[in-house]
């Protein structure tokens, strides 16, 4: 295929992930929006085989084979529960792609004109350090290691010290190339190291930020690689992801009212070890009966679900009691805080699994003014989203955070494993509040007890 | 060249800021899936270090590597994405 007939090609795979990009942010398109920009991909993967210099086949298909094996059965088993960690996965392996097509580029041209190792050497730092932050992502969310911010002393130091290495190793390949192999190898190992410091200091309460960064990372690292090969796809997708990323973590951040420095740097929650005084008071616990009763009563009902619903995998028992609570003439809406959950949207996804409408999703700006009307509001596995400490305590890590008044709602009941403070490590004085009910248990084996007792009554 | 990709390169950022400016938040995770596979774009640069015949092994070996690995965020991304959407559209006929 010729030259011109290829970047033709390239640049009608460019329209189509952009017309897919636009039709992913709406709901009546979104579906097809994705379809338009895998056919993309899949344009833009043909052109390249056809295109001159590629002379050898059966690598590209044993790559090929094994990565659509394992990348289709991934995303066809995955619960959507896990859909953080598959996310955070996936992510990791583009970035890794990125850092070895630098790397083999490198390796055929080692006396590249600076242009090109300057790109080289970007491609393989961002694509280093988004797949080792990706993996530490991946091993927190599925709780492999601890969700918890691990901190030592000297660690910004140690940080900034080897970003400044890695920065020394680009200079250096980017100005002598040619004998800078050992330097280049270097520069891989600094860069995978700063991806898991950079990483591990962060709280699982604040992985939506960080799965969103790396997931414009990832998009740089392609472009990156783009600017290795002179090719203008990677380029132009590289920056469209690269931008998409930004505005999911500018989301993020703003929902959290915190800067993306604070959220990467702080060790969120470590940090409040040393606690106030704490809350005093004392928590009301109820029975799924007393609870029953409330629900039974209720006109309106507000249900704000959190990470511990995906925990215990209780989204159908929870739609099952939504659906319940409305053949008793409730009117029944779920308050979705922004970062609730792992990534962004979680609830979202795994309401929409359990078949919730979604005009009964709102959003906290929507319900809050009318938190006071609300009869029961009904937590299930969420915490620090519902922290009355945002609003009212100055010394609190999450001030100034916006939350959902739950506890300006007539009754509040709380559904927890145990009095344990959230994934943040902050006290919560919502359960010590006059109109609220702790009940305690599994959430999906309380939520199910409460669908039992509407079934039997 | 290099000048002219700079160009492309602005430009996208750009056209990628206003491109997406507003999301609804029940969008938010399949955004962020479906753009995650467009990430996997560098696949382009993975065929090209796997295809090229240069007598270097460890080019070849980088390049398969390579191949894999974006095969994956691409196959992978855009079929889990694609599977969340469809849970969200089947409610838009479902809805009672």
């Amino acid at each position: 295929m010729s030259e011109v007939l290829t970047n033709l090609g390239y640049i009608a795979a460019c329209v189509l992930f952009i017309f897919g990009l636009k039709m992913l942010g709406r709901a009546d398109t979104a579906r097809r929006g994705n379809m338009i920009s895998s056919i993309g991909m899949l344009l833009a993967v043909v052109v390249t085989l056809l295109s001159r210099g590629i002379v050898t086949y059966q690598w590209i298909a044993v790559g090929a084979i094994i990565g659509t094996l394992i990348g289709a059965i991934a995303a066809q088993r995955v619960k959507m529960t896990a859909m953080p960690e598959m996310v955070a996965l996936f992510n990791g392996f583009g970035g890794l792609a990125s850092l070895l097509v630098g790397w083999s580029e490198y390796h055929r041209h080692p006396d590249s004109e600076l242009f090109t190792m300057v790109a080289t050497s970007l491609a393989v730092l961002i694509g280093g350090i988004t797949f080792s932050g990706s993996m530490i992502a991946f091993a927190k969310l599925a709780e492999k290691i601890t969700g918890k911010p691990i901190l030592f002393k000297g660690q910004q130091v140690a940080n900034a010290a080897l970003l400044l290495a890695a920065l020394v190793c680009a200079v250096w390949v980017s100005l002598y190339p040619s004998q800078a192999y050992p330097i280049f190898i270097g520069l891989v190992l600094l860069s995978l190291v700063l991806g898991v410091l950079a990483v591990i200091p962060i709280g699982g309460a604040d992985m939506p930020v960080v799965i969103s960064l790396l997931n414009s990372y990832s998009g740089l690292a392609a472009c990156a690689a783009g600017f290795v090969i002179l090719n203008n796809v990677l380029i132009v997708a590289g920056c469209l992801v690269g931008a998409s990323g930004i505005i999911l973590t500018n989301i993020m951040c703003k929902a959290m009212n915190r800067s993306l420095a604070n959220v990467l740097f702080s060790g969120f929650g470590a940090a409040t070890a040393k606690k106030s005084e704490g809350y005093k008071g004392e928590a009301k616990p109820i029975s799924a009966e007393d609870a029953y009763l409330l629900l039974e009563a209720a006109r309106s009902v507000v249900i704000v679900p959190g990470y511990g619903m995906a925990v215990a995998q209780a989204q159908h028992a929870v739609r099952e009691l939504g659906e319940l609570l409305m053949a008793n003439g409730c009117d029944v809406r779920y308050a979705i805080h922004p970062v609730a959950g792992r990534m962004p949207g979680h609830m979202n996804v795994l309401l929409a699994e359990a078949n919730v409408p979604y005009e009964q999703l709102v959003e906290p700006q929507d319900v809050n003014p009318v938190m006071e009307t609300v009869d029961v509001a009904m937590v299930i596995g969420a915490n620090d989203v519902v922290n009355p400490a945002a609003r009212e305590d100055k010394a609190s890590p999450i001030y100034g955070m916006p939350i959902i008044n739950v506890d300006m709602a007539k009754t509040v009941i709380i559904l927890k494993r145990s009095m344990a403070s959230g994934f943040a490590g902050i006290d919560n004085p919502l359960f010590f509040k006059d109109n609220a009910r702790m009940l305690f248990g599994d959430a999906k084996a309380t939520v199910s007890a409460l669908v039992g007792e509407f079934k039997s009554g | 060249m290099m000048t002219l990709l700079l160009f492309v390169f602005v430009l996208s950022i750009f056209l990628g800021f206003e491109l997406i400016s507003k999301v609804p938040s029940q969008l938010h995770t399949p955004l962020m899936s479906g753009s995650n596979a467009i990430s996997g774009i560098t696949i382009v640069a993975a065929i090209m270090a796997a295809g090229v015949d240069d007598g270097h092994w460890q080019t070849t070996l980088l390049g398969t590597l390579a191949m894999a690995l974006a095969t994956i965020n691409v196959v992978g991304g855009y079929l889990v994405t694609n599977r969340m959407l469809a849970m969200f559209k089947k409610k838009d006929g479902g809805a009672k």
